[in-house]
């Protein structure tokens, strides 16, 4: 039968292993030869545009690369599904839009700050997601079947 | 109670019913939302109310986890927390520091990180208050003679907590990088250490309440803490599967996250197992009934449904649907919001020397509460699969699929109700204990008068 001390070792010899290999995987997966997000692509825009992103809290109610508040639409690949000029007017708008009747705060956005958040989408819809991007977008799949 | 200093857990308890309250009036506003009445919109848009509601039940969660320990912790050292002072200094600090946060979400101050929207001048603020909290905890247990596994398993899940707080301060220019180590923050929190801290108050509450011998319960909490860090620590691979990161994840991610259920089996059994192995005369039943109630339906919450869309296969078309918020509101509400119940049930006729551990109420509340919440999660089921469908397979406009899912969020509405009215009954209790008092170090706990132990 197991003894105490015995599963104690378990405990801290399964953690210490574990941990290891998880380190071991992310500085893998974040080495710039595995880099799958065009890196070398963000440009001072697209940081203005996430920093946009962030104060905003739009993952509050839109997601990205499938993280949000599933309450308004995927934002992955939305400039290729709308174009720049509808989403720059969203951006823009003094009045809610509400598509649907569902409301989405009126941020009245400058051009410079739009601009950035539609680089900031840009880069984003040029990330390989492993798959997950041909099933958030119509647009995508259709490609993919050309 | 068998030391003054515990008395600082009713204040913690006290918090916890406050912002449960708040964060389930936020539930509704999001709920209504759902359905077309949003009245509340210029105030209290959805992304506000999501914030508030999401880290409402953080807080509440680390003020109970914290108010567990100020319970737990003297008994297992036998010994006063070395400061009560700088606690109650603690448990301010945290109040403020949390409201703080939940008010400047109402005026658009916050980092908008999904689950981390604490601002990054707060999160110091909250690292001060943990280092605060962790002092006095380690300091106490540093000056006993005795040292608990289940005093070091609570503990060691409590400094883990803190130090995997700091990944989630750290600025990156890229979505993925940032994404990728808050779910360092978030994952490691939730599937991790968390779990550690739920083994120390679950552990506790079963030598109490089951009478059986501690050298057999702490044994097989090492073996389910280590099953929990086995298989999590790695399970934050199913995090990465669609974030832009190496498929080597889909792999790592998709052995181990699968192996994720096993922990809360074991945990499930464990407590199942104790049970039937005590005595079963200890008269607080309602404790009783949330303890073991919190290890099954953390099981069918976080093990069961969670698997039910963790592999790559599945996950590639669930991934950022309400199948996600069906999940995580089961597996929080069993393994953690339960747990945090049972310890309050279990501390509050000792802390205030009055015996309410047996009454219709308590036991309406733990009823109403399971079937209410079984209710929403079922309706949140239903909608994110018919969403699934609609969207993912058919190629329907997001928001003409919402369009189609609302009347679940009627359904849900009305379960919520039921749940709510739980809840209400379970503060009502909370409330009608009173205060902790200083007669209550006179009275022995109740397995003490019982002497149970069960080899």
């Amino acid at each position: 039968m197991l003894s105490k001390s015995q599963a104690r070792a378990f405990f801290l010899g399964g953690t210490v292993v574990t941990f290891l290999i998880f380190i071991g995987l992310t500085i893998y997966s974040l080495a710039p030869s595995n880099d799958q997000t065009n890196h070398e692509n963000i440009t001072e825009q697209v940081v203005k545009g996430k920093h946009i992103w962030e104060t905003n809290n739009c993952m509050g109610c839109h997601s990205i690369m499938g993280e949000g508040g599933y309450y308004a639409p995927e934002l992955t690949k939305v400039i290729d599904r709308r174009g720049e000029p509808l989403i720059k007017a969203i951006l823009q708008s003094p009045v809610p839009w509400a598509p649907n009747g569902r409301k989405m705060v009126a941020y009245e956005m400058s051009d410079e700050d739009a601009e950035a958040m539609i680089e900031y989408l840009k880069w984003i819809g040029e990330i390989d997601l492993n798959g997950f991007d041909r099933i958030v977008s119509p647009l995508a799949r259709e490609r993919m079947k050309d | 109670m068998k030391y003054q200093s515990q008395k600082i857990a009713y204040w913690f308890f006290a918090l916890c019913m406050l912002l449960f309250s708040l964060q389930i009036v936020y539930g509704f506003i999001m709920g209504f939302a759902r359905i077309g009445m949003d009245g509340l919109h210029d105030f209290i848009p959805f992304n506000t109310a999501r914030a508030v509601h999401t880290n409402l039940l953080v807080v509440w969660l680390l003020a109970g986890f914290m108010g567990a320990a100020y319970y737990i912790i003297p008994e297992e050292a036998q010994r006063e927390i070395v400061s009560v002072k700088w606690a109650y200094i603690q448990l301010i600090s945290l109040a403020v520091v949390g409201v703080a946060a939940i008010t400047g979400y109402h005026f658009n101050i916050w980092e908008g990180r999904k689950f981390l929207e604490i601002p990054r001048e707060l999160d110091y603020l909250v690292v001060v208050n943990v280092l605060l909290f962790l002092g006095l905890i380690l300091a106490t247990l540093f000056k006993s003679k005795r040292q608990t596994t289940t005093a070091m398993v609570l503990t060691m899940g409590l400094v883990f907590a803190a130090l995997l707080y700091l990944p989630g301060m750290i600025w990156f220019d890229s979505q993925v990088t940032d994404s990728f180590f808050r779910w360092w923050v978030v994952h490691l929190w939730v599937e991790g250490v968390w779990e550690l801290i739920m083994g120390g108050i679950l552990a506790f509450l079963l030598i109490k309440l089951t009478g059986v011998d501690r050298e057999v319960i702490e044994k097989w909490l090492y073996v389910i803490v280590g099953l929990t860090f086995l298989s999590g620590i790695l399970g934050t691979g199913h995090h990465y599967y669609y974030i832009g990161v190496n498929k080597i994840w889909l792999v790592v991610g998709g052995i181990f996250s699968a192996l994720e259920p096993l922990a809360f089996l074991a945990m499930a059994l464990f407590a199942v197992y104790m049970y039937r192995k005590g005595e079963r005369n200890h008269p607080n039943k309602i404790a009783l009934f949330w303890t073991v109630g919190a290890s099954i339906v953390s099981f069918i919450g976080a093990g069961l449904l969670g698997f039910a869309h963790t592999l790559p296969q599945t996950n590639l078309y669930t991934h950022g649907t309400l199948v996600t918020a069906m999940h995580g509101h089961y597996a929080f509400w069993g393994a953690y919001v339960m747990i945090v119940l049972a310890i309050i049930s279990y501390a509050m006729p000792n802390l205030t020397g009055r015996k309410r551990h047996d009454n219709t109420n308590g036991h309406l509340a733990f009823w109403l509460s399971n079937i209410g919440m079984l209710g929403m999660v079922t309706a949140l089921g239903v909608a994110g699969v018919v969403q699934v469908y609609l969207e993912r397979r058919l190629g329907m406009d997001f928001m003409v699929a919402q369009e189609e899912v609302k009347i679940h969020f009627v359904v849900m509405l009305l379960c919520a109700t039921m749940f709510a009215t739980g809840i209400g009954m379970y503060i009502y209790e909370f409330i009608k204990y009173g205060r902790p008092t200083d007669e209550a170090l006179k009275v022995p706990a109740v397995e003490e008068d019982n002497k149970v132990l069960v080899h």
